[in-house]
């Protein structure tokens, strides 16, 4: 535990040393990447031993806050989301320390690493927090701090707009965990999560009420539909390692807390996991839609995010359906996959997110229509990027593949159950994940293809080059990451057990009989995995030998007789996308404004398809235009006179005591 | 017994060229034409395999993996099929699911090769492919999901071994919805009318030939039989649903072998009776077979 502290401690002197070496960016950059990735792997360390199995006592410290105390505590559900926590972002620092040195100088990039290592530090105590007071001050310094990182590229109009969008979706998120503790915290009257258990032997509709809070305020961060209308704006704007951090590690605080609270709650209701279903299909189905007709690259991965979290929701929704009935396969199947999604998109989301900053590192642009045949340009990038690519769509031999095979298991053991509930929500498991596959699989052939393969559509990746070392490396590390949890997915899934025990509640000799079943399908799924890619290695060495003594002729693209082909000529992005876009147009409302040609002579012609967030422009813009035509009616109170401002605190807290005490 | 599987899988990998062979004759027969020789696929093999290869300037080495790795998808795949009234060469829980999504990475790599290309034909062809493919993954999954429930089990080997003659007297009309769900799905996977024809000429209304357009020599080899055995893999799903056989013995190999051919013909009867739909209709269809396979779960109920 001390080790741990120290290692947050390490966080935030390194982040102090980065400001204070403010004037001098390269040290400052030293500083706090050094301090990002010595921390990250002191804080490691600790988490590794709690999940293989020696337990580290709790540090209480007194605080003169009321209600607060500095408790800590990292036990199995902690460390589980500890380690990649502390592991992406020290990678995703040694890429940003040179993804950032293009703008040495220009800007303070020590303060950026302040607030990058703050973060840092943060999510590590989050995770740690066992006390209402200090978890949401935790929480709201994270949140801060992302804003901040967020707006880094302060000068551009649509980077400041998208941090506001965040920052207010973060604090009304917040703004509901703040009643959320207040009402846990109100029969036990200490804010210490052991005591906020024990006070809910409570009526069952009060615990529901915390429940939904929970939900509303947890999925604002974690961006559960239709609170995720921050993140489409939000991971464009920042730079790309911090895109990969907040997107691949930190909104999954918010599945933190939600387990973390369901732990809190007790017993769940059945209704309870209905509404993580519900929620993990419209998340991952309209997720992966939006994604489909985005036109920027990052933006795309944004909107794949709500779409891998709406898959964790589901794997959730099982696991408490499960305790509901109760039944132990749900319960393991759907917690242990959706558990293990969370570390499997850390690892892809961030590895996107980062090849999708050295291509705009290397071309300028994000804009996918403008890209194509960096495979060439940019191997090393390419071949990592395909990696995360075919990870995220679930696709074996990769590790999105095995998670989403615990959930489609857990599926199958619903409809294969005698009850009709578990029944109607298996099916809906099966053909939500098989959808969300589906189109995840034809969204990134369409990233990837357009991108990396062809020839360039623009000047922009025509003068390509690949990225340094510094941002290789950590792509790399990313992507055989990728490979080693697919490799090792048995073991991974053993190593589970202490973090099953907790959001279960079920003793380890209970969940021991189902664990083992379930490790050896992932065995059978890993061998085959193994076997496929030794198939695939064979065929080639046979296709090499067949070819070796034989005429290989290079010439062009079949182009049916046509003489003049050119690279403009090639599918688009969009082209690619419209069969499916057409046919859920009346759920993304993609909007198009056609020039036709006219006339015998035509002059130009264009066409330019845009898909704004629904929600963000029917549901928030309309409620939010409503407050403000409200708020407006009280606007003669707000007069810009101080002295009447202290006389309204004064007033307010008479009043207050008056309440109080009469 | 293992020995059994051994020898179906065998025979999987030596007569799955000859289906196509028999829907061309079928149609052939229908045209009234001679048409082309049973065996063609396996010459064209023989002589794409003594090749060399022509490749565009464009592609990378996506372009050259895509077939190897869609092979090996397949025949992975193979492995977990049961077929004849005996167990898969492999099996285990949820092993169903590795094979849609074996098939999946297949497809993935197939659509990536013809964007590899830079066509804008072959562009097109992978556009409709992950359209519809992205629709008929959930429609399968939702049929073997019927079989999975009359069953209890998540395992091909052991979900097909429960499904005896018994229970179609029980649940016939059920049984029969999702054959044709299964048969939707067979035609659309295997790009057969009414989804894709595999003889149009004309690149802009094909789908899955205009994605392998720029292949040759061995890379087309390997194309064609993954082609060849998907088709015998999809097809034995939906054979051993109607052929409730079970037990070892020549009798049920040769039954079920039949009951191969038949699908064939009836495959070629299709082809040469219907027109191809409008592509617009396709996802029509293949929603069509998801709903069918909801509804038989449905009926199943009780």
């Amino acid at each position: 535990m001390i080790g741990l502290l120290l290692a947050i401690g390490l966080l935030i002197i390194s982040g102090i040393g980065a400001m204070i070496a403010s004037a001098r960016p390269r040290i400052a950059t030293m500083i706090g990447v050094g301090g990002t990735m010595l921390g990250g792997l002191l804080g490691i360390i600790p988490a590794i031993q709690v999940l293989s199995g020696h337990a580290i006592a709790p540090i209480r410290l007194p605080w003169s806050v009321p209600y607060g105390g500095f408790y800590v505590h990292l036990d199995g559900l902690s460390a589980f989301f500890l380690i990649p926590m502390l592991g992406v972002p020290a990678l995703a620092a040694l890429y940003g320390s040179r993804y950032l040195s293009v703008s040495d100088g220009r800007r303070r990039l020590g303060t950026h690493w302040f607030y990058f290592n703050l973060l840092t530090a943060c999510m590590a105590l989050v995770l740690i927090a066992r006390n209402g007071v200090l978890f949401l001050m935790a929480w709201e310094v994270m949140s801060l701090a992302s804003f901040f990182l967020v707006t880094f590229d302060d000068e551009k109009e649509h980077v400041r707009q998208a941090g506001w969008t965040y920052l207010v979706a973060m604090h009304l998120g917040t703004a509901f965990l703040f009643v959320l503790f207040i009402l846990l915290g109100k029969q036990s009257n200490s804010l210490d999560f052991d005591h906020l258990g024990s006070a809910v032997g409570m009526i069952p509709a009060n615990a529901g009420l915390l429940f939904v809070l929970a939900i509303v305020g947890f999925g604002t961060k974690a961006g559960f539909l239709p609170m995720h209308v921050w993140l489409p704006e939000a991971h464009p704007a920042a730079p790309s390692h911090v895109s990969a951090v907040m997107s691949g590690v930190m909104i999954k605080t918010g599945i933190y807390g939600l387990l973390r609270t369901l732990t809190l709650l007790g017993p769940p209701a059945a209704w309870w996991g209905w509404l993580l279903i519900g929620i993990g299909l419209c998340s991952g189905v309209l997720g992966v839609l939006f994604a489909l007709a985005q036109h920027d690259l990052k933006r795309l991965l944004a909107y794949h995010s709500v779409e891998n979290i709406g898959i964790i929701a589901l794997g959730l929704g099982v696991g408490v359906l499960g305790m509901s009935l109760p039944s132990t396969p749900l319960m393991v199947l759907g917690f242990a996959g959706g558990l293990l999604h969370v570390v499997n998109h850390a690892l892809f989301k961030s590895l996107l997110f980062l090849g999708a900053g050295s291509v705009m590192h290397a071309t300028g642009t994000g804009e996918i229509d403008h890209l194509g045949g960096l495979m060439k340009r940019m191997p090393w990038t390419a071949v990592t990027f395909l990696i995360g690519a075919i990870a995220i769509s679930g696709l074996p031999p990769f590790n999105g593949f095995v998670s989403e095979f615990l959930i489609y298991v857990g599926g199958f053991e619903g409809v294969s159950a005698s009850h009709i509930s578990p029944m109607i929500a298996g099916l809906i498991v099966l053909g939500g994940l098989a959808l969300i596959g589906g189109l995840a699989a034809a969204c990134f052939t369409k990233a990837f293809g357009i991108i990396f393969l062809g020839e360039p559509r623009s000047a922009h990746p025509a003068q390509a080059h690949e990225s340094p070392w510094a941002m290789r490396l950590p792509m790399l590390a990313l992507a055989s990451g990728c490979v080693l949890i697919s490799l090792f997915a048995p073991l991974v899934f053993t190593w589970m057990e202490p973090v099953l025990v907790i959001t279960t509640g079920l003793r380890p000799d209970q969940l021991n009989e189902t664990l083992v079943g379930k490790v050896e399908l992932l065995n059978y799924v890993v061998i085959l995995g193994v076997v496929f890619m030794a198939v695939a290695l064979i065929l080639l060495l046979l296709r090499h030998r067949l070819l070796s003594r034989r005429q290989v002729t290079h010439t062009v693209t079949w182009d049916c007789g046509y003489a003049r082909p050119s690279p403009r000529m090639q599918y688009t992005a969009s082209s690619f996308v419209q069969p499916l876009t057409d046919l859920f147009a009346a759920l993304i409302r993609t909007r198009h404004s056609l020039d036709t040609p006219s006339g015998l002579f035509p002059r130009h012609a264009s066409l330019t398809t845009n898909t704004p967030d629904i929600w963000r422009e029917h549901f928030y813009q309309t409620a939010f235009k409503a407050i403000v035509w409200f708020l407006a009616r009280f606007r003669w109170l707000q007069h810009g006179h101080v002295q009447l401002y202290v006389l309204y605190i004064a007033i307010t807290l008479l009043v207050l005591l008056v309440f109080k005490v009469g | 017994m293992y020995a059994i599987s051994m020898f179906h899988t065998a025979l999987a990998l030596l007569l799955a060229p000859l289906l196509l062979g028999i829907i061309n004759q079928t149609k052939a027969f229908f045209a009234g034409r001679d048409g082309i020789p049973l065996l063609q696929l396996y010459y064209d093999l023989w002589k794409l395999l003594h090749k060399g290869a022509v490749y565009s300037r464009t592609t990378s080495w996506i372009f050259r993996a895509s077939p190897v790795v869609g092979l090996a998808a397949v025949l992975v795949g193979l492995t977990l099929v049961p077929w004849g009234g005996q167990a898969a060469l492999l099996s285990f829980e949820g092993d169903l699911i590795l094979l849609v999504y074996l098939l999946g990475t297949m497809r993935f790599f197939t659509v990536l090769g013809a964007l590899d290309t830079g066509s804008s034909f072959e562009g097109m062809g992978a556009s409709r492919e992950v359209q519809f493919s992205a629709l008929a993954e959930p429609a399968l999954l939702l049929a073997l999901a019927v079989i999975v429930q009359v069953s209890g089990s998540i395992s091909l080997s052991t979900m097909y071994a429960a499904l005896t003659p018994a229970l179609w007297l029980e649940s016939g009309p059920a049984m029969i919805i999702v054959a044709a769900a299964i048969l939707l799905i067979y035609l659309t996977e295997n790009a057969r009318i009414p989804v894709d024809d595999p003889n149009t000429h004309l690149e802009l209304t094909m789908i899955h030939e205009v994605m392998v357009l720029d292949y040759s020599g061995p890379d087309l080899a390997f194309i064609l039989y993954a082609a060849a055995l998907k088709l015998w893999i999809l097809g034995s799903l939906l054979v051993g649903l109607l052929l409730p056989v079970h037990g070892q013995g020549w009798f049920n190999t040769i039954l079920f072998f039949v009951g191969m051919l038949f699908l064939a013909v009836v495959t070629g009867v299709i082809e040469a009776s219907m027109a191809r739909l409008r592509l617009q209709r396709v996802p029509q269809l293949l929603v069509c077979a998801g709903a069918l396979a909801v509804l038989a779960i449905v009926l199943m109920q009780r």
